[in-house]
């Protein structure tokens, strides 16, 4: 048995790779259609209404009229805008959120047998030995696009929405990055892969139970990084008239939604990866595990969204700066000393 | 403040429970507006006529000028209105009108279904305000 590379099959080491491409894009898509359904249903209970209920059984079809009403509907780009990076906006944020995606494992070792040779093929696009460092990296892109959708709209909504997204990811980022470190101080890994390895004993060799607070940090601040309620500072419909997406309509505003959707996906599978054993358990269907912790992730996000008020700018900064930040330190500090005096 | 986070968070779980929902299905349910609602105008018929006497205490009091009153004569020397028109996309439904008639010859119905494809099609003459039920 050999674990499956582009130098002992290569045509078979391919098809391999288009196929879990295809099912990663595809299952990430299809969440992210329905997530929309899901959403408008979940707060719609949760705000004593039913959300879509006329089109198709139970507002099943919803999605797809949406998607066929944007497709056809008029696309604007104002006059002043400045028209590349308007039109490319919206795909730099769709994209990093679905890149991130191809570190995340999502099965065990597959076997597989072609020509007398049994290869091993890993459910996950790629093992990076970096898997972490990609995903913040991944992670930090997004914002580029939010900042350049709102520059480039020449509009003074837009550009606050955006300049405001660029001062959270900053305030942010760090928290974020810095609650992960404790994860891999742990780990003594960044491979995603190995990470769900050594959690895969049972349910309490999960992360979460050796690293509640950091758990918790990244919780806030992915929520706070993917820009869901109640951080959805850039966006801010109701005092920014829609922040960085006020110029846009038809596809390009579907785009952002996608994205928006597609990173409450990324984020949950960072979280279920890191800190809730990924693939493994509580079922014997590792797949069905990730995704069953990924659902559960995005209807927590979905129930915060129904029930938080959005926070002031400057209570934002206040949390991110003087209470996750020093938090997250002070984690790393005491995560070093229990490691070095369990050596 | 931990202590409220999840307060909120467990009353908002409990509406996602089955059966709190309170919204009416509109077209297929219909509301039954208050004694009180202010919906479309109706002019009281009288003996197969409007019972209207053509004073013009309606368009004088209309804040809106949404009323057109003509008057005429008829036969037995009484005044009645000749034309009776109410424009409603400028109506307010304030039911001032209403408030001023001395011969309660106009009310405000419970309708509340009043949308239109057609500018005009908002315009109520006397003849549709006599039919509105």
């Amino acid at each position: 048995m050999e674990l499956l590379s582009l130098s002992n099959a290569p045509l078979l080491f391919i098809a391999a790779m288009m196929i879990k491409i295809l099912v990663v894009f595809g299952v990430t898509m299809g969440i992210v259609a329905y997530a929309t359904w899901v959403e408008r249903k979940v707060i719609g209970h949760m705000q004593t209404r039913l959300g879509p209920t006329l089109t198709g059984p139970m507002g099943l079809l919803q999605p797809i009229a949406d998607g066929i009403k944007l497709f056809f509907k008029e696309d604007i780009i104002p006059t002043e805008a400045s028209k590349i990076p308007f039109v490319l906006a919206p795909m730099m944020i769709l994209i990093p959120s679905l890149i991130t995606m191809a570190v995340i494992p999502f099965g065990s070792d597959m076997q597989f047998t072609a020509g007398g040779k049994t290869y091993i093929i890993p459910l996950q696009i790629t093992d990076l030995n970096i898997g972490i460092l990609y995903i913040l990296a991944m992670s930090g892109l997004g914002v580029y696009g939010i900042t350049l959708a709102g520059w480039s709209s020449n509009s003074k909504y837009s550009l606050i929405g955006g300049i405001r997204a660029s001062a959270q990811m900053i305030s942010y980022e760090l928290a974020a990055g810095l609650s992960i470190i404790a994860v891999f101080m742990l780990s003594e890994t960044l491979s995603m892969r190995e990470i769900v390895a050594q959690q895969s004993g049972s349910i309490f060799d999960w992360y979460v139970w050796k690293q509640p607070l950091a758990f918790l940090l990244f919780m806030i601040t992915g929520t706070a990084e993917i820009n869901r309620t109640p951080f959805d500072m850039p966006e801010a419909e109701s005092e920014l008239v829609s922040g960085f997406c006020t110029e846009y309509s038809s596809m390009k505003y579907a785009l952002f939604f996608m994205a928006e959707y597609a990173n409450m996906v990324v984020i949950a599978g960072i979280i279920a990866t890191l800190f809730l054993g990924g693939w493994s358990g509580p079922t014997p269907w590792g797949p069905v595990n990730l995704l069953g912790k990924i659902f559960g992730f995005m209807f927590f996000l979905m129930w915060i969204r129904a029930t938080f008020p959005r926070v002031r700018y400057d209570q934002l900064m206040k949390l991110g700066w003087k209470v996750l930040l020093p938090l997250a330190l002070a984690n790393i500090v005491v995560t070093g000393l229990v490691v070095v005096l369990a050596q | 403040m931990i202590k409220e986070l999840i307060q909120g968070l467990s009353i908002t779980f409990k509406h996602l429970l089955p059966g709190h929902s309170t919204t009416v299905q509109y077209p297929k349910v219909k509301l039954q507006p208050s004694d009180r609602f202010r919906g479309l105008h109706r002019l009281v018929p009288s003996h197969d006529r409007a019972k209207c006497v053509a004073c013009y205490l309606c368009p004088t009091v209309c804040p809106a000028k949404c009323i057109t009153v003509e008057s005429a004569e008829n036969e037995k020397g009484e005044k009645y209105p000749r034309v009776y028109q109410i424009d409603l996309l400028r109506c307010i439904f304030c039911g001032y009108c209403v408030e001023a008639c001395p011969v309660e010859a106009i009310e405000m119905t419970g309708n509340y279904e009043l949308a239109n494809y057609h500018r005009d099609d908002f315009v109520f003459d006397k003849q549709r305000l006599l039919n509105t039920k």
